[in-house]
């Protein structure tokens, strides 16, 4: 027979009845971070669309992307491709079986985090 | 004394019964990106502003060149696989179905407008 209790279930706990904790907000990092860089590559796309048109057009783009707002957007971009960078890098470690207790997990978060602003500093100094 | 395999056991258990090539497909472009990445920051942030002609004489160089189409081209395929998990672990029926589709429109329209860009410089 059909299930005659739909909706009534009880639900299994959700986000916010858990404790943050370094791996959980690591791992949620990694998809805000690889996504918010989409924004990134529709500027970099656009920014080079129009180099490719002419010189007035490139003007505009360029203008765009060096404006307080680009400059924000990269700033961020900068961080975010460093720490899905770093993350991606822990998540093959993880897929070759190894670092998944939790001493190590959180060290390695630790890693992404600490090691994701260290490059963005250093990459804000090169350039 | 188990007459299965560990993997005979675990097969066809978890929920989505597929996805490991999915899975795979991230791995093989997340290594591609760990070269690519660090080569795009130095190569388009050293030209990011750059007068026009700079520029252009800069993307009509065969290496920042490459390294710019590869990063969008392996860069997007990555998000286009990354963004569908993002939907299928929130979203259900026809709004799953329509986002992926966006997504996927929208990545391969802006890996190919990045690549036409490149081409159009360089020729």
């Amino acid at each position: 027979m059909a299930d005659v209790n739909r909706g009534n279930r009880p639900l299994s706990p959700h986000l916010q009845i858990y404790r943050w904790q370094v791996p959980m907000l690591t791992s949620i990092l990694t998809r805000i971070s690889g996504n918010a860089l989409v924004v990134a590559a529709l500027l970099i796309v656009w920014w080079l669309l129009a180099a490719a048109t002419s010189e007035s057009y490139f003007a505009v783009a360029d203008a765009v992307l060096r404006s307080w707002l680009g400059k924000l957007v990269f700033l961020g971009s900068i961080w975010a491709i460093w720490y899905h960078f770093l993350a991606g890098l822990r998540h093959l470690y993880y897929d070759s079986g190894r670092g998944l207790d939790i001493p190590t997990a959180e060290k390695l978060g630790w890693g992404c985090i600490i090691g994701s602003v260290v490059l963005t500093l250093l990459t804000v100094i090169i350039l | 004394m188990r007459y299965l395999t560990d993997r005979k056991r675990a097969e066809g258990l978890g929920s989505a019964k597929s996805g490991t090539l999915h899975h795979w497909h991230m791995m093989v472009s997340a290594v591609g990106l760990a070269i690519l990445i660090p080569l795009f920051i130095f190569t388009f942030g050293g030209i990011l502003g750059a007068p026009y002609e700079e520029v252009v004489a800069y993307y009509s160089r065969p290496f920042p060149a490459l390294v710019a189409g590869l990063t969008i081209l392996i860069g997007l395929y990555h998000f286009k696989n990354g963004a569908q998990i993002a939907i299928e672990d929130y979203t259900h029926g026809i709004v799953r179905k329509l986002s992926i589709i966006a997504v996927t429109c929208f990545s391969y329209g802006l890996m190919a407008t990045g690549l036409y860009a490149l081409i159009r410089l360089a020729l």
